[in-house]
């Protein structure tokens, strides 16, 4: 792992936990939605606080497609599950939500399960005999 | 909560976990039909890289799973808490996804992402309380 792909992990970490706490923001403004009216989901879209969620996503999706490039989705998932913790700390101190010790015992949990995968290989061979994106990466860098 | 909003609670995040993880699974299969980002950026620039990942059928089909899944999500906040829903849903289908990406991808989960996979588990069903 280089610091650069470090780097694309936190931006999906950072923009996911932002964006999803951004749009929780955005739809308690608007109150429920009912499924009979399908055009308030479309008008939600639009709100300020629901377009930068959507805004912030959109760059979480960009960097959780380029760590897909070169890692297993089973490596990916995991490594960014960071962002439940940030998630649960932006509820708690910005959207004012109760957080009991329970679920705070939760979140030490999922760091446990971040910590632990992140310690193995990013890509695994699939048995197709394709090198490895690391590998390969690193072999491009050799040859510029 | 009473038991038909358990269960509505339930209806809600299963919708989103089932399609994100269809969409997971084939974004994921795309991105390794295309290759790595990097070094395609690296050879073709920013330009020929979005183009190399749009041009992929099997990612705009999970593009469109995903879609699905962004608005169960968007419903389900509206009716329930972030700090509950949230991290539910989307812990819930990194464990489906472990299943699946075994199953679709062929990816070798090993014991160190299955032990990951139980301690997410555990973190998110504490979640619930």
């Amino acid at each position: 792992m280089t610091f650069r792909r470090y780097l694309v992990l936190a931006a999906v970490t950072l923009t996911s936990s932002l964006g999803d706490t951004l749009l929780a923001r955005g739809m308690k403004t608007l109150g429920p939605v009912s499924l009979h009216h399908p055009a308030e989901m479309i008008h939600a879209i639009f709100s300020p606080w629901v377009a930068a969620g959507i805004v912030l996503l959109c760059g979480f999706f960009a960097s959780y497609l380029t760590a897909l490039s070169w890692a297993d989705l089973t490596w990916v998932l995991p490594a960014s599950s960071l962002g439940y913790v940030i998630m649960t700390f932006l509820a708690r101190f910005w959207l004012h939500e109760q957080v009991s010790p329970l679920r705070w015992l939760g979140v030490v949990f999922i760091t446990a399960g971040v910590g632990f995968v992140t310690r193995g290989p990013s890509y695994t061979d699939h048995g197709n005999g394709q090198p490895e994106p690391e590998e390969e990466a690193v072999l491009e860098e050799a040859l510029l | 909560m009473t038991p038909l909003q358990i269960l509505t609670t339930i209806a809600m995040i299963a919708s989103v976990v089932i399609t994100a993880t269809a969409g997971d699974i084939l974004t994921a299969s795309a991105m390794r039909q295309i290759g790595d980002l990097d070094v395609i950026r690296a050879r073709r620039g920013m330009l020929g890289a979005i183009a190399a990942v749009l041009s992929n059928g099997r990612f705009g089909v999970g593009v469109v799973c995903l879609a699905l899944s962004f608005f169960s999500l968007l419903f389900a906040l509206s009716h329930r808490e972030l700090s509950l829903i949230g991290p539910a849903a989307t812990s819930l289908t990194f464990v489906t996804n472990a299943v699946a990406a075994k199953i679709f991808l062929k990816e070798n989960v090993d014991r160190r992402r299955w032990t990951a996979a139980l301690l997410v588990c555990v973190g998110v069903t504490l979640l619930a309380f």
